[in-house]
């Protein structure tokens, strides 16, 4: 039956369905991703935000939930301004942490494969 | 954790709850969604507890609605509750009881605006009096439906007829509880139990003999969201939160869901058949919904009123696989009978909803 709206998609993800080696790689890389509380207090003062879609906060959920792709676009509008850094409740240099997380990507020369990215939904 | 250092923290959570003397605040939409629940509010604490509610027929919205869907200003809500404070405090009473969760809300929130800006409050009463010429006192306590019931969960539960049970196993029935997000969210102390563990319809479920279930979408929203709904292009969001809920609890088995908030039993119950219609699924066992109430009517059912008289023959989802469970007596010829016997209409059965 059709009532003129439906579902929207669920943002809900199955933990027992996520691919958690991205999160681990990148744990080495930036072990400050596992102090992040997930705030958002550095995507609401980032510059670059509302023309970019950079945000912090999503960059490290996107890591959490294997999706490398959406992490390393977003990533890519970072202005590397450091207004993140000031306000981080953790204390993360939120600056560091990005531009170790570019770093690696740049010196990753392999052909990342998209595709093997599981769209994990329920 | 030591004993006495717990009950020490849970004391943070708790609030004091004055037994007797109230004025009564009604819901604009309660009535019409779940007709009974007030009434058998009323004669559950007046007639069975022997308490003292007053209520005026000159009392008017809260303005919670219409200030939560943007269409009026803050200050227009505080007028508006300005007056009911103005009927209270000219009834004579000091303590306000209100029937919705948002209500308590807007009640709250004004009073905590006025505390941190008492020039507005200043404001507030001579715009209440140049357009109205009352004045008012501000009320010793604001208390929700939810939270005198819970005070009197114990006496209810000596009272009660039937006990949240199978009948036929004697093991106690799975309750989901939902509580209404303008209850605690906003203002957490004003919440028994707070914002972290809200008690106030566990305690009764509790109490009256069923098993609290715990879930991960437990404290979520069930998706009202007043401008969420009431634009259509938006209503896609309503649908998904509930069905979000209902993913989530589904796993757990649960034989009923109670809820002290309007719009919270009213999607949670509607959505169940919407959702049944776009998808074809269900929630409850053998194609049948989850049933939903709210807390009155649940306190009514374990007291032995008709079910009929509660007005469960409102709800979408079908009671009566959960009536029989309890053993709960009713007349299925009875169901859509109104006052003086006289015929209500009879609801069309949905295509794919199991319902009797």
């Amino acid at each position: 039956m059709d009532f003129g709206f439906g579902f929207s998609p669920s943002s809900a993800a199955d933990l027992d369905k996520i691919d958690l080696s991205l999160y681990h790689r990148m744990e080495k890389v930036a072990p400050d991703i596992r102090t992040c509380m997930g705030c958002g207090s550095c995507s609401a003062t980032c510059t670059g935000a509302p023309f970019s879609g950079m945000s912090l906060r999503k960059v490290i959920l996107a890591i959490q939930r294997g999706k490398e792709r959406e992490a390393r676009e977003m990533l890519s509008g970072c202005m590397l301004c450091g207004k993140c850094t000031m306000v981080c409740p953790r204390g993360i240099n939120t600056r560091n942490l990005i531009i170790s997380l570019c770093r690696y990507w740049d010196s990753d020369k392999r052909e990342y494969d998209f595709s093997r990215e599981v769209e994990v939904k329920i | 954790m030591i004993y006495q250092g717990k009950q020490k923290i849970w004391s943070e959570y708790q609030k004091e709850i004055p037994s007797d003397h109230w004025f009564y605040a009604r819901s604009c939409i309660r009535q019409n969604f779940f007709p009974a629940s007030e009434k058998y509010f009323l004669e559950i604490c007046r007639d069975l507890m022997g308490k003292d509610i007053y209520e005026t027929p000159h009392h008017t919205t809260c303005g919670g609605i219409a200030y939560h869907s943007d269409t009026i200003p803050q200050e227009t809500a505080m007028t508006i509750v300005a007056r009911q404070f103005a009927l209270m405090t000219e009834a004579g009473y000091k303590n306000l009881v209100c029937s919705c969760i948002t209500s308590f809300g807007n009640y709250t929130e004004i009073l905590e605006t006025w505390r941190e800006f008492p020039e507005l409050e200043a404001k507030i009463r001579e715009l209440l009096w140049k357009s109205c010429k009352r004045e008012f006192e501000k009320p010793e306590y604001v208390a929700h439906c939810s939270d005198l019931m819970y005070k009197f969960r114990n006496e209810i539960a000596e009272m009660a007829k039937f006990r949240l049970v199978d009948k036929e196993t004697g093991d106690p029935l799975r309750v989901v509880e939902h509580i209404g997000c303008h209850y605690s969210k906003m203002f957490p102390h004003k919440g028994v139990g707070g914002a972290e563990y809200p008690c106030v319809l566990s305690g009764m479920a509790e109490a009256w003999g069923g098993q609290v279930i715990d879930y991960p979408e437990r404290r979520h929203c069930c998706g009202f969201g007043f401008r969420q709904y009431l634009v259509k292009a938006n209503r896609g969001y309503s649908l998904s939160n509930t069905r979000k809920k209902f993913e989530s609890m589904e796993p757990f088995h649960p034989d009923l869901i109670i809820t002290n908030c309007p719009g919270c039993p009213y999607f949670l119950d509607r959505w169940q058949y919407v959702i049944s219609e776009m998808n074809g699924k269900t929630y409850g066992r053998n194609g049948y919904g989850i049933p939903v109430f709210t807390y009155e009517e649940l306190a009514g059912l374990v007291l032995g009123y008709d079910p009929w008289d509660l007005g469960l023959q409102m709800h979408q989802v079908a009671v009566e696989p959960l009536l029989d469970k309890i053993g709960i007596a009713y007349d299925p010829a009875k169901k859509y009978l109104g006052l003086n016997e006289k015929e209500i209409m009879k609801p069309a059965l949905p295509t794919v909803l199991k319902c009797c």
